[in-house]
């Protein structure tokens, strides 16, 4: 049941032999939809390693009030449908809404620009560093920093020299696997992005564009390129994982 | 843990708490507004349409098939996994989570060339006298698949942790194994079966894209609460989307509400047994 689709959408990508493959992915509109993905895939990792990090410290070291909320709204994305977490953008930031005109009265136009494609990213994989990070600090004796303190070292030297080495696996497994998620996302981004070809289309939106203008072929290749990408990401994280049983 | 306050920690704090309201909880409040701004008469006046009738059933019956098969088989596939020894069981392994790597969207278009008009097995689906894409058969299947690993992953490490002395015991006191996993070994895995399940029903109730593309996505016919959503946002009926989008969110809160206590319950029960591993 799991192994047949990589089967079947190579079949159908190479239905028209090698030439049509590579001249379906090499058309203007499909190149700059998977450039376009991987761009705004990078962005949201690099962001969410960042934030997802300093969002797990703050959830393990500190104790404030409002802390459960918080555990609980990290959650959330996982459970909302992400057709839904797009429409919230475009409700919030769409042309017809306060925030929206206001933003695109200084300059800033979200909805409907690639900006939009990163925002629905962070919010479906806003869990995925959260959740790596914060078993492994949890697990991490805060007495270490606390001597690296004593010792003299500032807040950020102790975090860099004594914290984060012990987090980067974490974070990196858990960003990599967002960026695995990321490259499929449909939902979302169909209704926030606007979906126009070579500037706010992405490769999913393009699959499902090709099969519904009955072009297969194309949306298989596609399809293909994006199920290599996502697998040899996943191959990656399962090795550092495997690094971080060893160590 | 009682620390001076330093204003580099309240710092931090307010920068998570910035960016996870920003992200979740502004945009979660702008829908109810949008939902609610024409009042409770009109918002309650969508939940009388036919065709949201008929999409809000639909979801429904696809969350159930999902739930239903996905837990006996992702039971059944949990204790393969863990309890026999075979050749190709890290391979089964890795497949399991294939669902979560694969676009929705891609899922969708397999289906259709499996099923579709000019489909591999159409053949065979005709010959047995069934439907499968664009009928709720197809939807089920795409459903189904999108949620495959969630019981899988949530039972497999309960059944890793509990071993299996207590069954042995069962079998050489005379149980039969049909006996020994219903009075041994459910009762161990019941939590973890069930955060699993809730899982699954999120998702399910979420699924979008896979639906849609296997779907055709009919008004009133093969249409889901999701495919709904879509619909009135193209047709620039707004109140419409918010107001079913509303109600998903309010289906996805409760699920997680019940996740964050079997959290809790699974710990407690955790703890009463010894267990170690239990993060609290």
């Amino acid at each position: 049941m799991v192994a047949l689709p990589v089967a079947v959408v190579a079949r159908s990508g190479l239905s028209g032999g090698i030439d049509a493959f590579v001249r379906a992915l090499w058309h203007p509109v499909a190149r700059a939809a998977l450039l376009l993905t991987l761009e705004s895939a990078a962005v949201m990792a690099l962001v969410n390693a960042f934030m997802g990090t300093l969002t797990a410290y703050v959830l393990v070291r500190y104790r404030f009030p409002g802390r459960r909320l918080l555990n609980l709204l990290i959650d959330l994305p996982f459970a909302i449908p992400t057709l839904v977490a797009g429409l919230m953008l475009v409700v919030l930031l769409g042309p017809g809404a306060p925030l929206g005109r206001s933003l695109e009265s200084a300059g800033l136009r979200v909805v409907y620009a690639p900006a939009s494609i990163v925002l629905c990213l962070l919010f479906v994989t806003l869990p995925f560093v959260v959740r790596a990070v914060e078993p492994v600090l949890r697990e991490l004796d805060p007495a270490e920093e606390e001597a690296a303190r004593t010792l003299g070292a500032s807040d950020i030297t102790a975090f860099r020299r004594v914290v984060l080495p012990a987090l980067t696996p974490a974070i990196l497994s858990g960003a990599l696997l967002s960026f695995s998620r990321a490259l499929g996302e449909f939902g979302s981004i169909v209704v926030v992005a606007g979906n126009i070809p070579r500037r706010t289309l992405t490769a999913a939106v393009f699959v499902f564009g090709e099969v519904e203008s009955g072009n297969p072929q194309a949306a298989s290749a596609m399809a293909l390129v994006l199920i290599t990408i996502s697998f040899a990401v996943l191959v990656l994280v399962d090795a550092f994982s495997r690094k971080r049983v060893h160590a | 843990m009682r620390r001076r306050l330093r204003p580099g920690r309240v710092a931090l704090i307010a920068i998570a708490v910035t960016y996870v309201c920003a992200l979740v909880a502004v945009p979660a409040a702008a829908l109810l507004h949008g939902a609610f701004a024409e009042g409770l008469t009109r918002f309650a006046a969508v939940f009388t349409r036919p065709d949201v009738h008929s999409a809000l059933a639909l979801t429904a019956l696809m969350v159930l098939v999902a739930v239903l098969v996905n837990t006996i088989l992702g039971t059944a596939t949990a204790w393969v996994l863990t309890r026999d020894r075979f050749r190709g069981r890290a391979l089964l392994n890795g497949l399991v989570d294939v669902p979560f790597a694969i676009s929705p969207v891609i899922v969708g278009l397999v289906l259709l060339e499996l099923f579709g008009r000019k489909g591999l097995l159409t053949p065979f689906a005709s010959a047995l006298g069934v439907q499968i894409a664009f009928a709720w058969p197809g939807m089920a299947l795409a459903t189904t698949f999108v949620t495959l690993p969630f019981v899988v992953r949530e039972v497999a490490p309960v059944l890793e942790e509990i071993g299996t002395d207590q069954e042995s015991a069962a079998y050489t006191l005379g149980a039969s194994p049909l006996v020994t996993f219903f009075r041994v070994t459910l009762p161990s895995i019941r939590w973890g079966l069930a955060y699993g399940i809730s899982l699954t029903a999120a998702r399910a109730i979420g699924e979008f894209g896979a639906v849609l593309i296997i779907s055709g996505g009919v008004a009133g016919r093969t249409e889901t609460a999701t495919s709904f959503v879509y619909r009135a946002l193209e047709d620039r009926d707004d109140l419409g989307a918010h107001a079913v989008a509303v109600a998903l969110v309010t289906a996805s809160v409760i699920l997680l509400g019940a996740m964050e206590v079997l959290k809790r319950r699974r710990l407690g029960a955790d703890r009463s047994t010894g267990a170690d591993g239990a993060e609290v």
